[in-house]
């Protein structure tokens, strides 16, 4: 693999890191009143028994933002403060740190997110190169249809659906949560069957809404392979179709495919959040709904900030992985 | 009439566009039967199912859900078709420059949209939202969407026109001594027509997912009777485990309406544009 290749491709890396953190610098500083300030001094004007902690948070963010240097100071002050995790304090939670409320909930997140899109990855690229392939049976394209009607809402709108059918009629699933709030999170068989069975129905919503998207991807690329002389070369020379089908058709298209879920996956995350929020689920998206009701700033700047890095990585990852999946990809510098 | 012919041959396209044109039409036309004044808190006894008095019940703050969809649905179809035709205008723009005049502009036009399109949009989105908080109108709303729904329409368009520059009549054109922009105009413009609506049906598409999740958590215009503020207002006072169906229900379905509209659309221009995917679907 070419190092100037994964050079260039961890700058780019970086420059998206950079991009989020300017930006979460910049907006509260554009706006007319700066809203952290406004909401830090509200907070304090409530007074009560809460009003020294306040005044602590206060102090503590005009002096981490040295309100009173210039700019340039304040956002070399920021911008590493934000390359050392170094969030902030929770306004709504005050002496928690936000990386600590992060990361509490930052497991939940990847966990759900990760079985469920590489389920729904695997299904819907499978379901996709079949019904692209012409031996196979109709019942593949019966299947399909409605996966790819659902593959056009959002996943937290099939969430609701799933919550009300499965949930509150059925009474199938629990309604929330991540675990049965009456237990002790802890390492063993009962916990753990509860966080599964807790999980199947946000994991559902965005598997089932997924899998046609990923299916439609598929299918468009066996289509256009299938005229290729490659599979004509195939077939004359005797080949199975079995073998024409996972070796030659398959695998061609699996590159695009890739690069798709390296794009998706923002968007995925993004509508990841939207499920969590639904279903109370104990990960990053419902802390950060949370954090908007009560105008916490720090903890959505630092789950944006997070959530960007972990894209980010994951991005490059895929990146990387490619000359795997495709050996004619060597990254040699054209 | 071959705009009528072309959307006859592809039911898809029909049934898609049938259900936009039904769902824009939807508020304006029931305005005129239903009184819009039950938007307001405290019109009606709250949380009552549907009834006679209140055709699709009321919600905790005592608005009638009817009236909320009426207003509701064409301020949420705004914030997607003008989000969608800044984001389509501006791919266009920098597609166009970037396909075509090739370069150190492609590079940095193309890496932008790259950079920008690995970002999870609606994170981004949240910071803006966040800082303009309070103070968010529908129309604010579309800008705000509307800054990140540019890359799509930019990367399709700007790999159309690389196919494209290099035919011969684009070569024909140039000999006969036609300017870059007149090219542009004149050659490849009617040639991208159903990709540019394909771009523009994708970019409203996905306008309205950003909005609707934006509103949904909590980010959209306080005072307006969106469909995602609904939502949102919905799972802020749990309406679901309360059962309050015909709360949450119906902007699901319209939502989901809207998305399924909007999909068969895609699928129709698809099919224009590429044939030869037709025969599987």
């Amino acid at each position: 693999m070419n190092v100037g290749y994964v050079l260039r491709r961890f700058g780019v890396f970086l420059i998206i890191i950079w991009l989020a953190a300017t930006l979460s610098f910049l907006l509260p500083r554009l706006a007319p009143v700066n809203p952290i300030r406004e909401k830090l001094l509200q907070a304090v004007s409530f007074g009560g028994a809460g009003k020294t902690d306040m005044e602590a948070v206060v102090k503590n963010y005009e002096a981490k933002f040295g309100l009173d240097q210039p700019l340039w100071r304040q956002y070399v002050l920021y911008i590493s403060d934000m390359a050392r995790f170094d969030f902030g304090i929770s306004i709504s939670n005050f002496p928690s740190k936000v990386i600590d409320i992060i990361m509490r909930a930052l497991p939940w997140t990847i966990g759900l997110l990760l079985v469920s899109t590489l389920i729904a990855f695997v299904v819907g690229t499978l379901l996709g190169a079949l019904a692209a392939w012409p031996q196979t049976p109709i019942v593949v394209n019966l299947l399909l249809t409605p996966l790819i009607t659902l593959s056009s809402i959002p996943f937290y709108i099939l969430g609701l659906i799933l919550v009300y059918l499965l949930a509150f009629s059925l009474r199938w699933f629990p309604l929330s949560g991540g675990y049965n709030q009456f237990t002790i999170p802890s390492l063993n068989w009962a916990f753990m069957m509860d966080v599964l069975h807790h999980s199947i129905l946000p994991a559902l919503s965005i598997v089932l809404a997924s899998i046609g998207s990923w299916a439609i991807g598929m299918r468009g690329m066996i289509i256009s392979g299938l005229g290729e002389d490659y599979i004509t070369f195939a077939e004359a020379k005797g080949l199975k179709d079995r073998e024409i089908f996972y070796r030659y058709a398959l695998r061609n298209a699996l590159l695009p495919q890739t690069t798709s879920l390296a794009l998706s996956l923002g968007y995925i995350v993004s509508g990841a959040v939207l499920v969590e929020v639904v279903f109370g689920y104990p990960g990053v998206g419902t802390v950060l709904y949370q954090a908007i009701r009560l105008f916490d700033y720090f903890v959505i700047y630092g789950i944006v900030m997070i959530l960007i890095l972990a894209i980010g990585l994951a991005t490059l990852l895929i990146d990387l992985l490619y000359p795997l999946l495709d050996p004619r990809i060597t990254y040699q510098g054209r | 009439m071959r705009l009528s012919s072309t959307i006859r041959q592809h039911p898809l396209l029909m049934w898609g566009l049938a259900i936009m044109i039904l769902l824009i039409l939807f508020g304006p036309v029931m305005s005129n039967f239903v009184d819009v004044q039950g938007v307001k808190l405290g019109s009606g006894m709250p949380e009552v199912p549907p009834s006679a008095e209140y055709p699709l019940g009321t919600d905790t703050y005592g608005r009638e859900i009817l009236p909320v969809m009426v207003v509701g649905t064409p301020l949420t179809l705004r914030i997607g078709l003008i989000a969608g035709a800044i984001g389509l205008s501006i791919g266009i723009v920098l597609g166009f420059v970037a396909g075509y005049f090739g370069g150190w502009v492609d590079t940095l036009i193309k890496g932008a949209a790259d950079v920008l399109l690995t970002v999870p949009g609606l994170l981004f989105l949240v910071v803006i939202a966040t800082t303009l908080r309070g103070a968010v109108s529908v129309n604010m709303m579309a800008l705000v969407v509307a800054s990140l729904a540019w890359m799509w329409p930019t990367r399709t368009i700007r790999s159309q026109v690389l196919t494209l520059r290099e035919r011969q009549f684009v070569l024909v054109a140039r000999l006969n001594g036609m300017g870059g922009f007149e090219i542009i105009l004149r050659e490849l413009i009617p040639n991208l027509l159903p990709y540019l609506a394909a771009s523009f049906v994708s970019a409203v598409g996905s306008a309205i997912l950003a909005t609707i999740g934006l509103e949904a958590l909590g980010l959209g215009p306080q005072n307006e009777p969106t469909l995602g503020m609904t939502i949102y207002w919905a799972l802020y006072s749990t309406a679901i485990l309360r059962g309050l169906w015909w709360w949450w229900g119906p902007p699901i379905v319209v939502i989901i309406f809207t998305f399924l509209g909007l999909f068969l659309i895609t699928l129709g221009l698809d099919q224009i544009a590429n044939p030869k995917l037709r025969r599987v679907t």
